[in-house]
């Protein structure tokens, strides 16, 4: 079993994400079957092969440093599940 | 009359061009299709108002931006966004006298190989309406081939344009990456994502790709196309090299069906003066799966961080504090598909699994372009099916998450090489389409056109559904 619960309540919070019980069954197992079939990579012997990010190279994209309009604060709040003036409004506290 | 289960975009733009037909009456022919079909189709999450506007519709999938227009990206977490901006394919589209019909269903946040994933429920294939239309893009490809539009944008991260278009029989292109701007598009998998095309012709097709592709200032990773688009002509295939990568044709999940309509696709360019010949992707095929799956989720983990419930979407009512709010949100917003992978992706990046996961796959996905670029210096095209299967039951495959991975098969590895491909209808096998898609080095748009166009005409498929057949619908 590559994830435990441990393993799987801690890449959950990483991933800001809060399972319930009957997730955390089903979505382990689910899990665990999937990084096991991705595991597969592993088989191959790479070690002089460098790796990909892109697939199109494309170097030293430049712009202008110049201003151009942008959105309103309006615009920007628009779909704000909660405001208060100019700003987004969250509960307070609790870490991150 | 306007018959829009047959009416082609060209048609469209001549009959408006020449005042035949008027916008309003061209919007009217669509509403009216839309009105009687979609209810069991269901096809589209939004349909636009006639606002008066001018031009040839266009339906869009709902991962792309529109402004004014709500836009789920076929989730909870996004329902009752509305864009304060259109996607740069979205204003192209527009420049060039196109309108919004309506915002396509599709599988949330694009994960998915059957439309089956959306928060709004599946869209069904037109067809036979108790079979999957495919995914991600099951909306549009679905659109188009019901006569509910007369073209579509998609968009394709692992096959989500190309496999719908196999599963409902229509043509559709996944460009080279680079080639159509993402800015303004619900974004998956950044390495991988494309918008492009889904029509009822080649031509079409092209045409379409023609509005879209360009550099963007708004996306730095797109390029200018080195030629402009050429709408094909030509319908033979003389001096064009045909190659069949024996390990995407000889698969065990391969249907006996598709690959008797791929055979025969394959026999067809051999008499349209094709140089038909077998290559091999080895590991293509035995590793694109599990390079992708690793890639596009760890892109994904990163792409989704945005949805926290602060600024867009939806936001849980049951929050103690700001952590909690985050977690809760993502928890009820977000369906199963998108979690899996938000978690597999997290997993493959976190410390300590990093190498050995996300930069491993990296390695492969190098192997995998040098596999396609070697199978390039002796062919032009590579030839193979779309899909494995045709259209599948509705509810076949939501309970094993990997049986539905494997629909992606054979359009995974071309998409990982960032190579453009096209699906061309072939036939049918139990009255269900079957697709071939034909793969391109970088930038061979015009190639795919050529080939894809030469094939269509002397396959001669009917791309109404059988179901639809037998003259006018109200």
């Amino acid at each position: 079993m590559a994830i435990d619960r441990e393993q799987l309540l801690h890449v959950a919070h990483l991933a800001r994400l809060e399972l319930r019980d009957d997730e955390l069954e089903r979505l382990g197992m689910q899990l665990n079957d999937i990084i096991d079939a991705v595991s597969k990579v592993s088989e191959l012997d790479l070690s002089d092969v460098p790796p990909t990010s892109h697939p199109l190279d494309v170097v030293n994209v430049w712009a202008a440093d110049e201003p151009r309009p942008c959105l309103t604060v309006e615009e920007a709040l628009a779909n704000a599940p909660e405001r208060e003036g100019d700003y987004f409004k969250v509960p307070p506290g609790g870490a991150t | 009359m306007i018959d829009t289960l047959r009416l082609t975009a060209e048609e469209a733009t001549r009959l408006l061009r020449e005042r035949e037909i008027s916008s309003a009456e061209l919007y009217a022919a669509y509403r009216e299709a839309i009105d009687a079909r979609d209810p069991e189709l269901h096809c589209y999450l939004h349909v636009c108002d006639d606002d008066g506007g001018e031009g040839i519709p266009l339906a869009v999938k709902d991962v792309i931006g529109t402004k004014g227009i709500p836009t789920t990206a076929g989730s909870k977490i996004l329902e009752g966004y509305l864009p304060v901006y259109d996607a740069t394919v979205v204003e192209r589209c527009k420049a060039n006298g196109l309108r919004v019909l309506g915002k396509t269903n599709t599988d949330e946040f694009a994960m998915g190989s059957s439309t089956e994933n959306s928060a709004y429920g599946p869209t069904r294939n037109p067809w036979n309406t108790s079979r999957v239309p495919g995914g991600s893009g099951g909306g549009s490809a679905a659109a188009v081939a019901a006569g509910l539009a007369p073209w579509a944008l998609g968009s394709d991260t692992g096959g989500s344009i190309k496999q719908p278009a196999a599963l409902c029989g229509n043509v559709g292109l996944r460009p080279t990456y680079g080639t159509v701007s993402r800015y303004g598009v619900v974004a998956f998998a950044s390495s991988l994502d494309q918008v492009g095309p889904v029509a009822r012709t080649v031509r079409d097709c092209a045409l379409l790709y023609s509005i879209l592709a360009g550099r963007d200032p708004c996306d730095s990773t797109t390029v200018d196309l080195p030629q402009p688009v050429a709408l094909p002509e030509r319908t033979d295939l003389t001096g064009v090299r045909v190659g069949v990568p024996v390990e995407f044709t000889d698969h065990e999940a391969i249907e006996p069906g598709v690959r008797d309509a791929v055979q025969a696709a394959i026999e067809l360019a051999r008499g349209l003066g094709a140089e038909v010949g077998e290559c091999s992707l080895p590991r293509s095929l035995d590793y694109g799966l599990p390079c992708y799956y690793l890639i596009a989720p760890a892109e994904a983990s990163s792409n989704l961080a945005r949805y926290d419930g602060v600024r867009y979407g939806y936001r849980t009512a049951n929050a103690t504090d700001r952590l909690d709010m985050y977690k809760r949100t993502r928890d009820e917003g977000f369906g199963d598909e998108p979690k899996r992978r938000v978690l597999v992706g997290t997993y493959a990046l976190s410390a300590g699994y990093y190498e050995a996961y996300y930069g491993q796959a990296q390695k492969v996905r190098t192997v995998l372009i040098r596999e396609h670029a070697e199978a390039f210096e002796r062919f032009d095209v590579l030839l193979t099916p779309t899909s494995p299967t045709v259209a599948f039951e509705l509810g076949a495959k939501t309970a094993d998450p990997i049986a539905m991975y494997l629909n992606d098969l054979l359009t995974i590895p071309s998409c990982m090489a960032g190579l453009p491909g096209l699906n061309v209808p072939a036939g049918l096998s139990d009255g269900l389409p079957v697709g071939v898609q034909l793969i391109g080095p970088q930038f061979s748009e015009n190639t795919l056109f050529r080939v894809g166009h030469a094939l269509e005409t002397a396959i001669g498929f009917d791309p109404v559904p059988l179901p639809l057949r037998g003259g006018l619908l109200r």
